[in-house]
């Protein structure tokens, strides 16, 4: 029995761990870790629409970027708690979620994917062309947010910051691990491995995909509040396309659909992009198209599915030897 | 009536008939079986009844109720299921899962989130009776996909039946089934709840005339005759027609 | 009047470069069920070849752009044989993923090349001049788009309906298994078709760069459009592309010119309403 809850809660442990072993590690490099904490809470929305409900999309920064805005204008405008904030973000990105999903769930493939990124660029538009209210191309300015709970304030070395980013990510890690193992997560991936079947056992399929995506939308708002709060900048990069794309290529290489793989895939493409991106943009690209191909090629369930694989290959290769 | 009840029910693909005026009873307790040559309309009827395909003309009642314009989730809510002829599981996921599925969804809980999905005893004793039903205990923990096509088979009977049906149409319940396995099937759908009404769909004539008590003859949409099993074996238009000598 | 003959004449103009960029983008999809988001890459091929033949070789355009389409195509060829071979039998997502990658590569390597500037392709004094059409004046080079778009249609049309070649190829889209099982060889048709459509991305690139600039982003920035076509055509249908294309380079145009501010947002939010009514696109196949 104790066994059985330890390696239940192994992973877990772990992750607390690293992220206490980053934070004296890298006393300096705060910024970037928070900044990876952020995409994880990105990168675990994707894998809970795309990973277990199945629904391809290219336009996840769309939700984050609404998150991002909203929680930004509601500290400049109405009130600048922190965590009021993030009820704010997760509230807008669910909204534009549920309303873009009224037509995205109605198709599937190509037409959704692209429709998805589609989604993106209009908010991006809408975000450009409202100069007064978001400030246009310049990003919004001027968040000032109180401290977390009236405690902690935020530093300018980014110590609150990243405590209170992993605080955010580990509860969203939380509810999203009681969330895929509830009869809806079970439904969600009925509905990834068999719509067809799914309808006919009478379930409410496109209804279902609605809740996953809007859910789903409310997680990437959270994650755009929170680099709106702990950045207090948001630009029209929020909504671009290469987040969304780059987002995506966090969760295949990690593996989708096993929430750790979110968290796996994220840490090791943003330290490869902080140490071979440099300053050219272009290099960059060359790496992480080869580190895509490379992942869809020979690790297509991506890096988690890789020590089993190796273990695999080691028993077989011991048993090739006896 | 208790039980399906069809009356003149017909089907037309722009110009072409593939259903033409059907009556057909199948009450509670019935063991029916459905034949007729490739094209003869027989998937065609049961996607009717179950609702995948809206009919041209005619009426479908269900213990009286007309059910002719119902979509196919109202129908399995209503207690009309159908398996699927190519076998349509949930293959990542262990039989046990397979089965958990159809059973949260009749009991309406596909929206809960906060709940553990195999917390509920009840639904996971219902799970084992199941599986013993089909013999599918010792696989309880095994993905789907690994399973032997015959074993899927039973699978794609159990996730049925987990519905709780009143109706059940097993549509070509051994296609596919290598001949040493197809007794598995036979011995599942004669261990079916008795009261349930039971529509087979096969083009194995041992097993149709394993399970059934009443044969129905499609031919190009129409049926043709209806009788016992010894009825439809001596029957010479269905011989000729169907049967071509060639079953013997 | 005036207004209505201009969006009209650049709006057809736009459609055509569309269609023929895109049309290539909607067969394979159509034909190979690949989801092929590097498309647009071949037009930036084309269009970079150009500009290298024409600025920095110094060819003049009327021999720049053929042998830009044929570098294309031979860029194309190998590509399809090596990478998108083995990725037609992936999901979706694998497909997604390997063309973006792809993507990025073909972007960093212009950039690597050519740098991350524009990449003008000057035009011929032939195409620079106006067409005097007796009620109106019009650039040759619009002229000259709306021909060529007429000229491929046709061209395509007679291909598939009149050649062995597009007999197989409409087969081979209709039903692959059926095609191959009775004995058409699907390995080439892909090939060919493939090529083909890289070929017209190409053509597409090069003729539309005063429409559509060509730079190391060009794929990416202009990947939804394409998309948007092949979605609203129905993948895999000739005709769909066209009148797609066509409506999406008129619509798009009469808002730019009537409501410049909203163009982008009144644009897509006649394209998500409408593939919200028709998922499958005005000809699509299932």
């Amino acid at each position: 029995m104790l066994r059985r809850y330890g390696s239940q809660y192994a992973p877990a442990v772990l992750m607390i761990a690293v992220a206490v072993a980053a934070f004296f590690a890298f006393p300096f490099n705060l910024a970037f870790l928070t900044r990876i904490l952020i995409m994880i809470v990105l990168v675990l929305s994707l894998d809970l629409v795309l990973g277990y409900a199945g629904i391809a999309t290219l336009g996840q920064a769309a939700m984050y970027g609404a998150g991002a805005y909203a929680a930004g204008l509601f500290a400049i405008h109405v009130w600048a708690d922190p965590v009021a904030g993030l009820l704010i973000g997760a509230l807008a990105g669910a909204a534009l979620a549920a309303l873009a999903g009224l037509a995205l769930m109605r198709t599937h493939g190509l037409t959704l994917i692209m429709l998805t990124i589609a989604v993106a660029q209009i908010c991006s538009e809408i975000a450009n062309r409202a100069r007064d209210i978001t400030g246009g191309a310049d990003g919004l300015r001027g968040i000032r947010m109180q401290p977390v709970l009236g405690i902690w304030e935020f530093d300018f070395i980014g110590r609150t910051g990243y405590w209170y980013a992993f605080a955010v990510a580990a509860v969203v890690m939380v509810l999203l691990a009681v969330l895929v193992r509830s009869p809806f997560g079970l439904s969600l991936r009925g509905i990834h491995q068999s719509p067809e079947r799914m309808l006919a056992i009478g379930a409410p399929v496109y209804w279902r995909r609605h809740a996953a995506y809007t859910l789903g939308g409310g997680i990437a708002g959270i994650a755009g509040a929170l680099t709106a709060q702990i950045t207090q900048l948001v630009s029209l990069e929020t909504f671009s396309f290469a987040l969304s794309a780059e987002a995506m290529i966090m969760l295949i290489l990690g593996g989708t659909g096993r929430l750790y793989g979110a968290v796996i895939g994220t840490v090791i493409f943003m330290w490869v992009h902080h140490t071979a991106a440099a300053n050219d943009p272009f290099n960059w690209l060359f790496v992480i198209g080869a580190m895509v191909l490379a992942v869809v090629f020979f690790l297509p369930t991506g890096l988690i599915s890789l020590p089993p694989a190796l273990k695999r290959l080691a028993k077989g290769g011991r048993h090739a030897g006896s | 009536m208790q039980g399906l009840e069809v009356r003149g029910l017909s089907k037309r693909f722009g110009g072409l008939v593939v259903s033409e005026n059907i009556d057909f009873d199948l009450k509670p307790g019935d063991r029916k079986a459905l034949i007729g040559p490739n094209g003869a309309g027989k998937s065609t009827f049961a996607n009717l009844v179950t609702g995948i395909l809206a009919p041209s003309g005619g009426t479908i009642r269900f213990d009286g109720q007309d059910i002719g314009g119902m979509g196919e989730a109202h129908r399995v809510k209503l207690g009309i299921a159908k398996t699927f002829q190519i076998t349509t599981l949930f293959p990542e996921m262990t039989v046990r899962e397979n089965l958990r599925l159809p059973i949260l969804e009749r009991e309406g809980r596909g929206f809960r989130m906060f709940r553990r999905a195999s917390g509920d005893a009840a639904v996971e004793d219902e799970i084992g009776t199941l599986m013993a039903q089909f013999d599918l205990g010792p696989l309880a923990d095994r993905p789907v996909r690994d399973l032997a096509y015959g074993q899927q088979r039973l699978v794609e009977m159990a996730l049925t039946l987990a519905l709780k049906p009143r109706v059940l149409i097993l549509d070509e319940p051994a296609a596919g089934v290598p001949s040493s396995e197809t007794h598995l099937i036979t011995d599942a759908i004669a261990r079916l709840p008795e009261d349930l009404a039971v529509l087979v769909i096969e083009h194995d004539m041992d097993l149709v005339f394993k399970v059934a008590r009443s044969i129905v003859v499609l031919v190009q949409g129409r049926i043709l005759t209806e009788g016992t099993p010894s009825e439809i074996a001596g029957n010479a238009q269905v011989r000729e027609l169907y049967l071509g000598g060639g079953h013997d | 009047m005036d207004l209505l003959l201009n969006i009209a004449v650049d709006g057809i103009a736009y459609g055509m470069i569309l269609f023929m960029i895109a049309v290539g983008l909607s067969v394979t999809m159509g034909l190979m069920r690949v989801v092929n988001l590097a498309h647009g890459g071949f037009a930036l091929i084309g269009g970079a070849l150009a500009h290298w033949l024409g600025a920095e070789l110094g060819l003049g355009f009327w021999l720049a752009a053929p042998l830009a389409i044929a570098g294309t195509v031979l860029i194309a060829l190998p590509l399809e044989r090596v990478l998108y071979r083995r990725i037609y039998g992936f999901g979706e997502l694998q497909q997604v993923l390997a063309t973006i990658g792809l993507t990025f590569l073909m972007i960093a390597s212009v950039n690597y090349l050519l740098g991350s500037t524009l990449l003008p392709i000057e035009l011929p004094p032939a195409l620079r001049q106006t067409v005097d059409l007796g009620f109106r004046q019009l650039t040759a080079h619009r002229a000259a788009v709306i021909v060529v778009g007429l000229v491929v249609i046709a061209g395509l049309w007679g291909l598939l309906d009149r050649t062995r070649f597009g007999i197989r190829l409409r087969a081979a889209v209709d039903n692959r298994d059926t095609a191959s099982a009775i004995g058409i060889n699907t390995s080439s048709i892909y090939m060919l078709t493939f090529a083909l459509g890289a070929g017209l991305a190409a053509l597409g690139g090069i003729l539309g760069a005063e429409l559509l600039p060509i730079d190391a982003y060009y794929p990416l920035r202009y990947m939804v459009l394409f998309l948007i076509v092949v979605a609203i055509g129905g993948m895999g249908s000739i005709l769909g592309s066209f009148v797609a294309a066509l409506a999406i380079g008129v619509i798009e145009t009469a808002s730019r010119y009537l409501v410049p501010d909203l163009a982008t947002i009144v644009f897509f939010g006649f394209v998500i309403l409408f593939l919200a009514v028709r998922p499958r696109g005005l000809m699509g196949s299932a």
